[in-house]
């Protein structure tokens, strides 16, 4: 972990869909080594912003994205910039796990492999070190060789975080990462965020308040593809500035 | 009403299931008739001496089925061999790297393609492929050649089953999940990478289907490989000799089976050979599959 100014800039971000303007004019800063909580009724923008975060765009033809994100006050936008080191420096927890079709070990090392980490012995380290990291080890060390597809939804996500973390990023990004997990899951993986937040920058898109309101140190709040207020947590819940605000924290919709 | 609606429920099953058992009845009876009609040839001359010898003389009574056999599989392996590659290649762009218009472009195309009767592939085969080889391969090597030969039949063959495969192919890449490629990408893999780490790895099984599908058409195919392949009785001992695959010997010689004795059972047992290669291939392929389903968690 590199950098005291690990922080996120964006300037002027505008995303359009098959013509449609989704994200207008988002000007944003996100500290480092917090957990920032990006809320918002659906359909708000929420996963478009996070997902232009690494530049995940770029693999659509109908998306284009126009602004800057500075991160670490470099602009991953520039054309100088490779879209595989934006990407291993910022990881992506999705929605729905989605193991590879390999194994349970296979999967961790998936990125240190393909960022070419050949020593066996660093790969079998790496693999093991993540997996306790997220908690997972000591339920799957016994069928690490086998498929990483029979494992509960939650012990998937926990391993798509350690498959995740194990290319070693310095932000986490998190697209409604518990919203298809149980509650007993779901408070495991966050706790995880909790624990990681003192070595990483985290990103959560999330439409749960609650969640928010557990885990946020700063919040963003998305209304119809703008942001409509940003602020540190507390500042945000006990006193919103903006109308839109109050009603959305006061459950008039959601 | 309700009695009525049940009936009706359970009819509608019955009827389906019998359907559905009746093309396996139809194999087992294809099956049985072919074995029932061969019989005679099998008795006459020995299962083992149909099988290993290389003579065929039919008004002699002589029916060694080896050069057929040889030539069926040369064919079909030189054309998969060829087809393979060229197809995979094909699909892993249409699939992951071809932009839509191209696509768009490219899927009628190709059912079209798979459309052509096979005798217009047995023609553009003679016209061009024959001489071709005949002309400029077959002098940089053993000198002689008609040009009709195993490599003919090889080609045109892969030539037809390119776009079987490439259609299937494309279906199985289209059917993985956008979530598992965007999961390979945003942990910062490279499209190549994607391509062979997660979507070949999680075709294989698929890829083996369809692989085994084109070489079962391969195997049956008549019309193309016969106008190509110069239907020689002889064994074909290098790619450049004329050859004669089954379903060629079949769809040359049924007119005057009857003529001479002996004639009808023995293209009978072709049938059948071709019926158990076909058979044979699907089930060995199948066990392969079973296997490396296990071995690699697909």
């Amino acid at each position: 972990m590199t950098g005291t100014n690990h922080k996120i800039r964006i300037e002027s971000l505008n995303v359009n869909i098959d013509g449609q303007h989704i994200l207008k004019n988002i000007d944003l800063t996100i500290p480092g080594r917090e957990i920032t909580c990006v809320i918002g009724p659906s359909g708000c923008g929420k996963s478009t912003f996070l997902k232009s975060l690494n530049r995940m765009h770029d693999e659509n033809p109908d998306v284009n994205v126009s602004g800057s994100i500075f991160v670490d006050n470099q602009d991953i936008y520039d054309r100088n910039i490779n879209v595989i080191d934006i990407r291993k420096k910022m990881g992506l927890l999705a929605q729905h796990p989605c193991p590879l079709p390999m194994s349970v070990f296979d999967n961790v090392a998936y990125g240190p492999r393909i960022h070419s980490l050949d020593s066996k012995k660093e790969i079998s380290k790496t693999v093991e070190h993540y997996l306790r990291l997220a908690g997972l080890w000591d339920e799957v060390k016994d069928k690490l060789h086998s498929s990483a597809a029979p494992l509960s939804l939650g012990q998937q996500q926990r391993l798509c975080l350690a498959r995740g973390l194990a290319t070693e990023p310095e932000y986490i990004l998190g697209d409604e990462a518990t919203s298809s997990l149980d509650p007993i899951s779901t408070k495991k993986i966050e706790q995880l965020f909790v624990t990681l937040k003192e070595e990483y920058t985290i990103i959560l898109v999330t439409h749960i308040l609650r969640q928010a309101r557990r885990l946020a140190d700063y919040i963003v709040f998305m209304y119809l593809g703008e942001i409509i207020e940003a602020g540190p947590a507390d500042e945000f819940f006990n006193n919103p500035k903006q109308q839109l605000t109050k009603d959305y924290i006061a459950g008039s919709f959601s | 009403m309700h009695r009525l609606r049940s009936i009706k429920e359970r009819s509608a099953r019955w009827f389906m299931r019998i359907i559905a058992y009746c093309s396996i009845l139809f194999l087992i009876i294809i099956g049985i008739a072919l074995f029932v009609k061969a019989f005679p040839a099998i008795k006459n001359n020995g299962l083992w001496e149909l099988l290993t010898s290389a003579r065929w003389r039919p008004s002699g009574g002589k029916f060694g089925f080896l050069p057929f056999i040889i030539s069926t599989l040369y064919v079909s392996a030189i054309a998969i061999a060829i087809a393979l590659p060229l197809s995979l290649l094909t699909a892993i762009y249409l699939n992951s790297y071809a932009s839509k218009g191209i696509r768009r472009f490219f899927a009628p195309v190709i059912d079209l393609l798979s459309g052509i009767p096979p005798v217009i592939y047995g023609v553009w085969g003679t016209i061009t492929i024959v001489p071709f080889i005949a002309n400029y391969i077959a002098p940089h090597f053993s000198g002689q050649s008609s040009g009709y030969s195993v490599m003919a039949g090889g080609i045109v063959l892969a030539v037809m089953i390119i776009p079987l495969l490439v259609g299937l192919l494309v279906e199985i890449f289209n059917s993985i999940p956008k979530e598992m490629t965007d999961a390979s990408f945003s942990l910062g893999a490279t499209k190549l990478q994607t391509v062979k780490r997660v979507i070949l790895r999680r075709s294989l099984p698929g890829i083996v289907a369809v692989t085994v599908l084109s070489v079962s058409r391969a195997f049956g195919e008549t019309m193309a490989v016969l106008m190509v392949c110069g239907n020689s009785t002889l064994m074909p001992h290098s790619l450049l000799d004329a050859c004669y695959p089954i379903p060629a010997l079949i769809a040359n010689n049924y007119g005057e089976m009857l003529s001479i004795p002996g004639y009808e059972s023995a293209l009978m047992l072709a049938a059948f050979l071709l019926f158990v290669i076909v058979f044979l291939f699907n089930g060995i392929s199948r066990l392969t599959l079973n296997h490396l389903e296990k071995r690699f968690h697909f």
